[in-house]
């Protein structure tokens, strides 16, 4: 049984309701554990050991462009790391 | 008087109000345009910028302003009798508060979803916007004192509201687990939640709570006080998902509900207004109506905080600037009947006048007991429910509204704390754990400072923290007149409330600052004098701005109708 249209757009403007008063509290916060993900795939590159390198290094393609605007929210123009270079 | 005539009254007033008066405020002199391309669609990012539907949007912006305070307020001001109070608040809504409202939203969504307190920088000047910062850091210093107060004081008359109230914390974290841990869609939890929280009004009442008499020598409201900060504290730690979010939109679920609930049960019932129309036997302690009414009933007539909402997070979300109306002046239009819901509770909920004069003894004394005793008459005569039940469930909404405020003021307290620690290179500060003391530790000093801890002293800091959400709404009228007045337009219809409430706010404040003397309640009298110098601040900035302004107009400096 699918419940009529009216119902589901009810329900919709109900999620809507619950999420939007707390959106951007929690979009920061999902970023901040975002750059903190960040860090430990780029720890090698910044001198701090991680066992577990060889694995994240298949991530560095997807962190990519995350990782330009990441440095640019942080106020470098530029990529901090010499090997990783992205504008 | 019957009750359901003066509730008709005062809806049909803010019915007229939204139809007549926000449309010509709307066509005439903010101009709104559906054509404008709104911050949340010119800035969209996902995040705080994002195109939200106008009811969703009312919803969150109304339950987001509606808390104790519009029940508080009303609860305490029909000392003076209903009339008063009852013309303030329809009278207010409709000519302040709407405009008030809207304005802040059309004057943010005009200026790229800025927030009043930096349009108050661009409009006005950076001084002010130091004003701006110092009058919002007294309110939420108040907020979270006065709230735990009331808190404490339910807690000891409705005992059978502590088992209720926090349970709710319970259900909430099991809300924001569900959702976010489980993925399981909205609906059935917000059903379940809501038969919990009822369901655990009838245990509350089976089992009343009660702490021991002294502890340390701290009186039960003292006790209680201390709990609640030590949650504030921790709450506004956790993570925005796992309590506050939940308990926010059960929050505002549980509005609705008790409006409804509330107005069907004077429909039902229709109470008589027992309380007089003008209270010519006031107690010795009632300070005079003028100026102190206009400052007693703050949130529920117009209050500053609204402007903060209106464009710190609603202007951003704004799907079309039509839609200012209808979000903005009609969710002040929210607040103005939840405010009359107490004062329906406080006049028509008591038997006899004899029984209404005993409860409204001294000027603190009525508040919300009077709102929960006499609005838990009103529903347990119209809903035919037990009267400890319907008790229960007013106490329980009053406790749960002002324990989401504080959860959010202590945050923001801290925010400020920590921006603080920033600026004046303070490491100390910067960090949770300590940033959150200091918030706390601030509110507990006022809370205790205030007499409230002795469980005694009532709510006499009531009335200036009233003076102190005044002074922010002249702020933002102010700001609204300026801009007006640069585009060429009508400033009379946010002149006038600016003029009006600024002159009301000074005058309490001296009347108060009196009283406080004779008393000899010297803390109150510091923080007095501490408002009263932001208030002359603000008069004085108000007068050099609107001259400054008015001359630039006339040697036509400012292009009119530019924007």
């Amino acid at each position: 049984m699918t419940p009529p249209p009216s119902f589901r757009r009810f329900l919709e403007l109900l999620h809507e309701f619950y999420e939007s008063r707390h959106r951007s509290s929690l979009a920061r916060e999902m970023r901040e554990e975002d750059d903190l993900f960040m860090l430990l795939v780029f720890s090698e590159m910044m001198g701090v050991p991680n066992p577990a390198s060889y694995y994240t290094l298949e991530l560095l393609p997807i962190l990519y462009e995350r990782f330009h605007e990441w440095h640019l929210r942080m106020g470098m123009e530029r990529s901090p790391l010499d090997h990783f270079r992205c504008c | 008087m019957s009750g359901i005539v003066l509730a008709a009254l005062g809806l049909g007033g803010f019915a007229l109000g939204y139809v007549f008066y926000s449309r010509y405020i709307g066509d005439r002199v903010f101009q709104l345009d559906p054509d404008f391309e709104t911050p949340a669609h010119a800035q969209e990012d996902g995040v705080d910028f994002v195109p939200t539907n106008r009811w969703v949007l009312w919803g969150h912006h109304f339950t987001s302003v509606a808390g104790a305070a519009p029940i508080v307020g009303p609860a305490i001001g029909v000392i003076w009798g209903w009339v008063p109070a009852f013309l303030w608040v329809t009278l207010g809504t409709v000519f302040f508060a709407g405009v008030h409202d809207a304005g802040a939203l059309w004057a943010s969504v005009r200026n790229r979803g800025e927030s009043i307190g930096a349009l108050t920088e661009s409009v006005v000047g950076k001084r002010a916007r130091n004003l701006f910062m110092i009058v919002i850091f007294l309110l939420l210093l108040m907020v979270n004192a006065v709230f735990a107060i009331i808190i404490a004081q339910l807690f000891v008359d409705v005992r059978s509201s502590v088992i209720p109230a926090w349970f709710v914390i319970a259900v909430a974290l099991a809300i924001g687990w569900l959702l976010y841990r489980r993925g399981v869609p909205l609906l059935w939890p917000s059903l379940i939640a809501l038969v919990l929280l009822y369901g655990s009004m009838f245990v509350g009442a089976m089992y009343p709570v009660s702490l021991p008499e002294q502890v340390l020598g701290l009186q039960e409201p003292a006790q209680w006080v201390l709990i609640l900060f030590a949650y504030a504290a921790l709450a506004s730690l956790l993570p925005v998902w796992v309590l506050l979010q939940p308990r926010d939109y059960i929050n505002g679920i549980q509005l609705f509900v008790g409006l409804a609930i509330f107005f069907g049960a004077v429909l039902l019932a229709n109470p008589t207004v027992v309380a007089p129309a003008f209270n010519t036997g006031l107690p010795d302690d009632v300070p005079p109506l003028i100026p102190l009414l206009f400052v007693t009933i703050a949130c529920g007539a117009i209050s500053g905080f609204h402007g903060l909402v209106s464009s710190g997070t609603t202007s951003k979300q704004l799907n079309s600037e039509a839609d200012v109306r209808f979000v903005g002046y009609l969710g002040s239009v929210g607040e103005g009947a939840l405010a009359l819901a107490a004062i329906l509770a406080c006049t028509a909920g008591f038997a006899t006048l004899t029984e209404w004069e005993a409860f409204y003894s001294t000027f603190a004394a009525g508040g919300i007991p009077a709102f929960v005793q006499g609005g838990g008459a009103i529903i347990s005569e119209g809903l035919r429910l037990p009267v400890h039940f319907a008790e229960t469930l007013l106490a329980v909404m009053a406790v749960l509204f002002a324990a989401t405020t504080m959860d959010t003021g202590v945050r923001l307290q801290r925010y400020i704390v920590q921006e603080w620690g920033v600026i004046y290179d303070l490491p100390v500060l910067t960090g949770r754990g300590i940033s959150t003391l200091v918030a706390v530790g601030t509110c507990i000093a006022l809370a205790f400072g205030a007499g409230g801890g002795a469980g005694t002293g009532g709510l006499v800091i009531w009335p200036l923290f009233g003076t102190t959400n005044q002074l922010l709404a002249g702020l933002t009228l102010l700001i609204l007149s300026v801009i007006l007045m640069k585009l060429g337009r009508g400033t009379v219809y946010t002149l006038v409330p600016m003029v009006f409430l600024l002159f009301m706010t000074f005058f309490a404040l001296l009347v108060q600052l009196a009283d406080f003397w004779r008393q000899g309640q010297y803390f109150l009298l510091g923080l007095d004098l501490l408002i009263l110098g932001a208030a002359i601040w603000v008069g004085l900035e108000a007068v050099a701005t609107l001259r400054r302004t008015w001359a630039e107009r006339k040697e036509g400096k400012v292009a009119v109708g530019a924007e």
